[in-house]
């Protein structure tokens, strides 16, 4: 039976860390590397980095540390953040990433989506999804957040899974930053998709993973940032406190 | 050193710089002078069984990966690079491997009973022992390891040191003939219990710097 996995997200802007000032036990605590080492002996179960720069200087550091983290730390590593085609893709998959977010370039250009999954795999395309509601529906946005497409949730996520994304990560807007838990509502109108949903927006306690996985039981993984930054959840606590409860994790 | 088969499939990043991190000498190569030489055979391996098949076949490379298994050299498959290892594969049509294992390759989907199960077997899962080996003695308890694949090995029990369960099928994870070794799942990306396989993998070549 596969374990349900935990996976911290690192914002990178310029080659740091950004929301990286104030952690306990890290020396340098704005370095990725020194955080991926962290998580990596903590038990996350992968990395998510998303790539925030705007500048072509910034891009050209975020790639040189994405070959560093990848160089140290031998656990699955996901990598987003501004692909808008395949040779975005092949950039960060020759930096050593395994798998790639992609959202607002897939919205913009769908197709992007199934030419990759052509030259690199299903398992390497994922499809990240930011999903607000709106009156009583499910709608995606794009550009951080900052458009409303007018798509609706449901039906992205099935164009994406049948042009071939091989995972979907499901970012509540509507919970993000609330910590009161992840919205469970919201994932479970992806109940009847056929690929791994990881869920991410509104953790704020170990609790919170526990309910995810006893909710919805085809979601396979939890992501957060800020609160394993910060340690309010600490990966090798929480994953002991999930195996306690009949919870299947890896534990290191 | 340790020679990493270069047929043109797939990110063979992590794979180099995990043994790099082990202090194993290794070369990424598809002369088969330098394999000859090299004290351990690794092949990697992603994407199709047929289109792999061929490509070993196109660089001659079929022939040498035969003669160095029969001279004893020590040699490990990944992934698809372990199906390879088997004398078939039903992936799209039916294609030869090498032979050097008894067992076929077979499609997950088929044989997972579940139609809504999910098909890459992608993930973390846990390795059960089949039977005692040198490679898999310092695992630590639940050992968890990384797999990503659609097609699995059959008919390999007698090959067969450790599996995974998923949905209902006994997924073989390691097996083991001899000098030929093979690991469905990616140790390169498995974190430390990976790590440990790999070296327990280059400590039999004989050799590690």
């Amino acid at each position: 039976m596969l374990a349900k996995r935990i996976i911290p997200c690192l914002d990178i802007r310029d080659g740091r860390v950004v929301k990286g000032k104030n952690f306990e036990g890290i020396r340098d605590v704005d370095d990725p590397v020194a955080m991926a080492r962290y998580y990596n002996a903590s038990g996350a179960d992968e990395l998510v980095f998303y790539d925030i720069t705007a500048s072509f200087e910034g891009r050209k550091l975020f790639t040189e540390m994405v070959r560093d983290v990848a160089s140290q730390i031998f656990i699955p590593l996901t990598v987003g953040g501004g692909i808008e085609s395949v040779d975005d893709f092949e950039r960060v998959l020759t930096s050593g990433a395994d798998k790639v977010s992609v959202n607002s370039g897939a919205l913009k250009n769908p197709e992007l989506i199934g030419e990759a999954a052509k030259k690199y795999g299903d398992q390497c395309v994922v499809l990240s999804i930011d999903c607000k509601r709106v009156g009583s529906e499910f709608h995606v946005f794009s550009k951080g957040g900052r458009v409303d497409t007018g798509r609706k949730l449901k039906e992205w996520a099935k164009e994406g899974t049948e042009r071939g994304a091989g995972e979907i990560v499901l970012n509540s807007m509507d919970t993000d930053g609330v910590r009161q838990g992840f919205d469970l509502p919201m994932l479970a109108e992806l109940s009847e998709m056929n690929v791994p949903i990881i869920a991410s927006g509104g953790a704020g306690s170990i609790e919170d993973f526990k309910a995810l996985f006893e909710t919805l039981p085809k979601v396979t993984a939890g992501l957060a940032a800020s609160i394993f930054h910060y340690r309010t959840v600490k990966i090798d606590e929480l994953k002991r406190y999930l195996n306690d409860n009949g919870v299947n994790v890896r534990l290191v | 050193m340790i020679a990493v088969i270069d047929y043109d499939v797939g990110n063979l990043f992590s794979l180099q710089a995990s043994l790099s991190a082990l202090s194993v000498d290794s070369v990424l190569t598809g002369d088969p002078e330098v394999i000859h030489r090299a004290d351990g055979i690794i092949l990697p391996g992603v994407g199709a069984f047929g289109d792999a098949a061929d490509k070993l076949e196109q660089y001659g490379l079929k022939d040498c990966l035969r003669s160095e298994a029969a001279s004893g050299k020590m040699m490990l498959g990944i992934c698809l690079g372990m199906q390879l290892l088997f004398e078939e594969s039903e992936e799209y049509g039916r294609h030869e491997g090498l032979g050097l294992l008894k067992g076929k390759v077979r499609s997950l989907r088929e044989a997972i009973q579940n139609p809504e199960a999910i098909v890459p077997h992608m993930g973390w899962n846990e390795l059960e022992t089949a039977r005692k080996d040198e490679l898999t003695g310092g695992l630590p308890e639940h050992p968890f390891v990384y797999f990503v694949h659609s097609y699995y090995a059959d008919e390999c029990e007698d090959s067969l040191v450790a599996y995974a369960e998923y949905e209902g099928v006994k997924v073989p994870g390691i097996v083991r003939r001899e000098n030929v070794v093979g690991m469905q799942f990616h140790p390169e990306k498995s974190g430390s219990v990976g790590l440990a396989l790999l070296k327990a993998f280059a400590d039999m070549c004989g050799r590690k710097e």
